[in-house]
């Protein structure tokens, strides 16, 4: 019960980042402020979609989004409090996202000039023009 | 059942083990402490949700690719999708990843009041998301945006050039500008996949959140043991991550 007793005061003192094994309870202050955060990206991406920014629209919206994600994944995550490989496998997760993209990319890309000679997809497009 | 659990818990660890403090109801025998079981879940939940990623990466990958190739589909077809409805889900989900937070907060202070208030709200907001979606999906069934080849909307019909706008029609407030281009099913097939897979997810966050809220009111969990509260929660921020992205990337094109 001793044990019981030192993890619910410890659990209690919401300031101290020491880590008593188990998670840190992330104040609720902080929770209540990043949420008004993600409430406020939101409203500002959604403003900014009906400014014309050209070829910079995507980026400024992802940009939006993904400050979005991060706020989510290290407060209501925790990750700001988890075990660095944790941490590692999310990045690892990303990198080979990153890689997915890219290499599709680069390989539709490579073939682009073929399908669209051959494609019955341009075929319809050009003639409904 | 609990409460015989822990007597033969706390009984066993005092004689058969000799140690110094009881065996909590909720550990496993193959764990040598709560604190050992609580990081392998971790590390568990943490690699589901890296499948999680890659699942939807491939979903992804085809948005990217097939805007990349034809911009002209997906600058016609967002124009369908009402932004406003978009905005109030993504506040509805925001709120849900809020409360679903809270609630891991809660058990971990053992606050078992609070833990099953927040999972009640969030279990709302999930229910919400999905309402907000149907009334999104029966939209664009009525009006034939479907995926692929099954796309029947016909742009003449619902746009008689102003003169022909009967009070039926007004009720469909959808603007759309220039020429509908060709294959624009493509864009309803992604739409449909990627928020329908999203949608699938949300269903399965409110029943593994229901199977939480059902534990929390048996009185399980508590500072020594919130793991369960915790991993679903992870679990329900990825949904919300997702979304996130999917929002901007389906909602607010140009």
């Amino acid at each position: 019960m001793t044990t019981a007793a030192a993890h619910t005061n410890h659990a209690h003192a919401d300031h101290d980042d020491h880590d008593h094994g188990m998670g840190h309870a992330m104040p609720l202050s902080t929770l209540i402020a990043v949420f008004v955060s993600l409430i406020a990206l939101t409203i500002l991406t959604v403003y900014m979609s009906n400014i014309r920014l050209g070829s910079a629209e995507i980026f400024v919206s992802m940009g939006i989004a993904t400050v979005k994600a991060i706020l989510v994944a290290v407060y209501f995550m925790h990750m700001r409090h988890d075990k660095p490989l944790n941490i590692l496998l999310v990045v690892f997760s990303l990198f080979f996202m990153t890689l997915f993209i890219a290499f599709t990319l680069v390989d539709s890309s490579e073939y682009q000039g073929e399908i669209n000679a051959a494609g019955p997809f341009v075929i319809e497009k050009s003639a409904t023009k | 059942m609990s409460a015989t659990m822990t007597t033969a818990a706390t009984d066993h660890g005092h004689e058969a083990h000799g140690e110094h403090h009881a065996h909590h109801p909720f550990q496993a025998h193959h764990f040598d402490t709560m604190v050992q079981q609580f990081d392998s879940a971790k590390l568990g939940i943490w690699l589901f949700l890296i499948t999680e990623v890659m699942f939807f990466s491939g979903l992804f990958v085809a948005y990217i690719l097939f805007r990349v190739n034809y911009p002209e589909i997906f600058a016609y077809g967002h124009q369908f999708l009402d932004k406003t409805w978009g905005m109030v889900n993504t506040i509805v989900l925001l709120f849900s990843s809020l409360t679903m937070a809270w609630a891991v907060r809660c058990a971990q202070l053992g606050q078992q009041r609070g833990l099953i208030t927040n999972l009640i709200i969030t279990i709302a907001c999930a229910a919400a998301f999905l309402g907000i979606k149907y009334i999104e999906y029966s939209h664009k069934i009525h009006e034939g945006l479907l995926p692929g080849a099954l796309f029947s909307y016909d742009p003449n019909a619902h746009h008689g050039e102003g003169a022909g706008h009967d009070s039926h029609d007004s009720e469909h407030s959808t603007h759309v500008t220039g020429p509908m281009p060709a294959r624009i099913g493509l864009f309803f097939s992604i739409y449909f996949c990627i928020t329908g897979l999203h949608g699938i997810h949300i269903i399965a966050g409110m029943i593994a959140i229901s199977w939480i809220l059902y534990r929390s009111i048996k009185g399980h969990f508590g500072p020594e043991y919130f793991g369960p509260v915790d991993y679903v929660g992870l679990y329900w921020h990825l949904v919300d991550l997702i979304w996130i992205y999917l929002f901007p990337l389906l909602y607010l094109i140009h």
